[in-house]
């Protein structure tokens, strides 16, 4: 890891191309992409990437640890890693086998609101893969036998996740008191004591609730002509039949009134962290107008190494080490503004008044036409090196559907990041950092320790997982 | 076994190729700089991956972390442009320029939009060439390097592999630490960063592999903004070849936590080893093929002993690594290493299957072209062939050199590398039962140091 990615691995992963609803324009089409709908309700969408004769296939389904219920939390990543347990024509364990023996890769992960799937494989094996998708679908068998075990290397996920980690146990609190009846609340990996009753019954209610053809987004991306894809499509799921699907429906996030405050300390912590947060919109909860501007507000004020907060906070005050902001507004529920830092040294007393100076400036004055540019720039340069990866451009396909987002709001990102105006951002930051909404969070050392110094938020293992065996 | 019916066809696929060795191109500036070149115009993007040999491991003792620390400042400023107006520059034209040091390399990464091709080459011959090296930003991102340090202090897995290689390296720069500690940190100048850098980049010295939309005569005029105004002779210390050595089982770092971070290997084999691609093959059984290693059937899947467990070769310049890693609750953690040296023992003596063989074989040779998914991938490959001297057409001749391996050969090279009397272990958390026969270093319970960088 470079040493720039060493301090903002945390804030570098969600940035990417998360467009707002409503406003979307005529555009000429940057991907190319290609939809479909099948009888029954799949949804599948190619896009054509001729760089490397290779494919990248995946499904991606309407459901995630939010959809999990009181004493079972954990379930929606517990049935992730059962489905790589059989079907009735594939025996336990030989699903990955498969794809490895045909030179390919794969692995799964769940999220707060979706779970997906993935094989990257050589662009001729595509049928393979889908005819192995399209069979655990709606036929998984899973053998009592392989339930035990399985429930262990999830607890031992676990430990190795969030146990080892000061940072992840934090980020863990942080977000229980983020959100106080929102089931973000709860951890996407489940609390020990949930986990230790999940059962195969469990899982197979859960899966016959949320898993089908109906529920399903199928993104192909890479090598190959989408006429065939769909003729595929139509062979391997297009047999499939609907299936009944549970409503999601997800306790509301209530309006905070009082700011809070989280101060953890932990004998293992040799570098503290310090984070502010505030509620902002998303794309499923609150005023979605003011998502661009919030994009472009995170990148002036905390993206890189010319940001505002870290101009002030790193070069002149030299009170952190490291300050970024991030906001990731592609999710179904309420999403959050967040600020992360490392403090100089032991002291991070002065991180919060800086910041806050930092915030009023650009409520009270706005930003300048330079910053503005610059911040467009940058993010309108993502879409170009986003296409090169086939896998990445497919989880950008992917993790906007799923979220309800549409192709054409995809295509009309740029554009849309590029009619931001000061004005906007403005109204944006003005609308969001509002004091009684916000939740600031310190980790240090236990109080007899005398060694301080702060550092970035929660490890962001803990946002998705994944049941790779290696690392 | 039940399979779908189409692995029945799986003996007589013939995977495709990634690129082939026609598409790679040998380009000489004018200014004399090679770089090796894939065309690919689809989109409007150039990654370039370089590297100069000599990483951490050229440190000066008592100055450890100077490469980590240059690498940090090499985009902190250069020629005319401080730290910020350099980073402003970079923004403005969406330039991703980055550096890493590792114990043999100094390596970099430059992506641009070919619209600003020009100055991303531009700024990095900056970079390289002329490097500010100014005093505030030394000391700014001497705190983040510190920072660095004391976040990986907390991670049982980063503490275990430092002392894996502290106590395996005693008397060797591949002990020591890559990123320093505080002190030597401290004591590392803006001269020591100049004379590390004109050292070591120097055009006898470098590797570079460029992938995306640009043709051979353009990279040829580019490549000299960014490479012909270093020195022509690098001046870099010759490291000693090594093996690790150690003289007790296991190491036992005591932290308070409910899993116990293993890490284990032994002596492997370099980059060069007529075995080399053998080996990869025995491994790939062992313990780096994911669901489809015995490693990962034995102790996650029977046993849910772990969430990971996986074994890799690591080729360094001056010695090789044979080397793995599992994390298990405290209570079975004793069980976790003895199924490890189990399975390491019995592919020692009994080897692997026919089928084991077929298998590593479709999926090593399948798995391949992912290696060129993206630009930046693909020129890192091209980095790699180069680095070993592997020629041209290694891209064409790659997987013929994994076809050639037999079992006998698989058999032999596991006795050769696994002996599990030569596994050197160590232990994060609060392990118990481990195997009664493991003998343990004297000074077993250190206490978790804070902020030493460990």
């Amino acid at each position: 890891m470079t040493l720039r990615r060493a301090l903002t691995f945390v804030l570098s992963c969600l940035t990417f191309f998360w467009l707002a609803p409503g406003n979307a324009t005529a555009q000429s089409s940057t991907f190319n992409a290609h939809e479909y709908f099948l009888d029954n309700g799949l949804h599948l969408v190619v896009v054509e990437n001729h760089r490397a004769p290779i494919v990248t296939h995946m499904v991606w389904y309407r459901v995630g640890s939010i959809d999990e219920y009181a004493g079972k939390s954990g379930l929606a990543h517990f049935l992730e890693h059962l489905m790589f347990k059989g079907t009735a024509t594939m025996a336990a364990g030989e699903f990955s086998k498969t794809i490895a023996r045909h030179g390919g890769q794969d692995n799964a992960f769940t999220s707060f609101d979706y779970t997906a799937y993935y094989q990257n494989v050589a662009a001729d094996r595509l049928a393979l893969v889908m005819e192995m998708e399209a069979d655990r679908m709606t036929g998984l068998v899973i053998d009592e036998n392989e339930v035990a075990a399985e429930r262990e290397v999830v607890i031992e996920e676990r430990r190795m996740r969030v146990e080892s980690s000061p940072n992840a146990q934090f980020g863990e609190k942080l977000r229980a008191l983020q959100y106080e009846a929102h089931p973000y609340q709860v951890p996407i990996i489940g609390w020990p004591e949930d986990l230790a009753t999940l059962t195969r019954e469990d899982a197979l209610g859960f899966y016959d609730a949320f898993y089908g053809p109906n529920n399903a987004i199928v993104v192909v991306v890479g090598d190959v002509i989408p006429a065939d894809v769909k003729a595929l499509a139509d062979k391997f799921y297009g047999p499939l039949p609907r299936r009944q699907i549970a409503n999601r429906s997800h306790t509301p996030e209530p309006t905070h009134t009082k700011a809070q405050t989280l101060l953890l300390r932990d004998a293992r912590v040799n570098q503290p962290s310090w984070s502010l947060s505030y509620m902002a919109p998303s794309y499923g909860v609150g005023d979605a107008s003011y998502i661009y501007a919030l994009q472009v507000l995170a990148e002036i004020i905390g993206g890189g190494n010319v940001s505002r907060l870290y101009e002030k906070l790193v070069v002149e005050d030299e009170v952190a080490v490291y300050i970024g902001a991030s906001y990731s507004p592609l999710r179904l529920g309420p999403a959050s503004f967040r600020i992360s830092a490392a403090p100089h040294g032991e002291d991070i007393d002065p991180l919060a008044p800086a910041v806050a100076e930092v915030l009023a400036e650009v409520v009270k004055n706005g930003v300048r036409p330079g910053e503005l540019s610059r911040a467009k720039r940058s993010l309108t340069a993502q879409v170009i090196y986003a296409q090169d990866s086939g896998h990445g451009l497919a989880n950008v396909f992917g993790s906007t559907l799923v979220n309800g987002r549409t192709i054409a709001e995809l295509e009309a990102w740029p554009a849309n990041i590029e009619a931001v105006t000061n004005e906007d951002i403005m109204a944006a930051a003005k609308h969001i950092f509002v004091e009684a909404q916000s939740l600031t969070g310190i980790l240090l050392p236990e109080a007899d320790i005398p060694e301080p110094g702060p550092e970035p938020a929660p490890e962001s293992g803990a946002e998705m997982l994944d049941s790779g065996a290696g690392e | 076994m039940k399979h779908i019916c189409l692995v029945a066809s799986i003996a007589f696929l013939c995977f495709l190729k990634p690129a082939t060795a026609a598409e790679v191109q040998e380009v000489v500036s004018p200014g004399g700089v090679i770089a090796w070149l894939i065309e690919e115009h689809s989109i409007p993007l150039i990654s370039v991956e370089y590297e100069f040999t000599g990483g951490s491991s050229s440190d000066p003792q008592g100055k450890e972390g100077l490469a980590y620390l240059a690498s940090g400042l090499l985009n902190e400023g250069a020629g005319d442009l401080n730290a910020r107006a350099f980073q402003k520059r970079l923004d403005e034209l969406a330039i991703r320029m980055s550096f890493d040091a590792d114990a043999d390399q100094m390596s970099g990464s430059l992506q641009t939009l070919t619209d600003n091709a020009e100055d991303a080459f531009q700024l990095l011959g900056m970079a390289l060439a002329d490097p500010s090296f100014d005093q505030d930003a030394v000391d700014r991102v001497k705190q983040q390097v510190l920072a660095i340090q004391r976040r990986e202090s907390q991670r049982p897995r980063s503490v275990a592999v430092k002392a894996w290689m502290a106590s395996s390296f005693e008397d060797h720069p591949y002990g020591r630490r890559s990123k320093g500690d505080e002190a030597s940190i401290i004591a590392i100048t803006a001269d020591d960063l100049h004379t590390f850098t004109q050292r070591h980049f120097a055009l006898d010295n470098v590797i570079i592999g460029v992938v995306g939309d640009i043709d051979a005569q353009t990279l040829g005029e580019f490549l000299d903004l960014a490479f012909a105004d270093l020195s022509e002779e690098a001046d870099v210390d010759p490291i000693a070849n090594v093996v690790p050595a150690r003289d007790y089982d296991v190491d036992i770092i005591d932290q308070d936590v409910p899993q116990s971070t293993v890490i284990f290997g032994s002596n492997g084999l370099r980059r060069n080893d007529p075995d080399w691609y053998t080996a990869i093959v025995m491994n790939y059984v062992l313990g780096s093929g994911g669901f489809a290693s015995r490693l990962t059937e034995e102790v996650r899947r029977k046993r849910g002993l772990a969430y990971g467990v996986s074994t890799q070769l690591v080729p360094r310049d001056h010695a090789g690594l044979f080397i793995g890693t599992v994390a298990t609750q405290n209570a079975r953690v004793g069980e976790s290493v003895q199924v490890i040296r189990d399975e390491i023992q019995r592919m020692a003596d009994f080897g692997i299957s026919p089928q084991e063989l077929v298998d590593a074989k479709t999926y090593l040779t399948g798995s391949y072209a992912l290696r060129f998914g993206t630009s930046k991938s693909a020129a890192g490959q091209l980095v790699g062939i180069q680095r070993y001297g592997l020629g041209m057409n290694y891209i064409d001749r790659r997987n013929d050199y994994i076809e050639a391996v037999s079992i006998e050969q698989v058999n032999r090279v596991a006795k050769r590398l696994l002996q599990t009397d030569n596994l050197f272990w160590v232990i994060v958390g609060k392990p118990e039962g481990l195997p009664e026969d493991m003998s343990i270093t004297p000074d077993a319970s250190q206490p978790q140091s804070n902020g030493s960088g460990s």
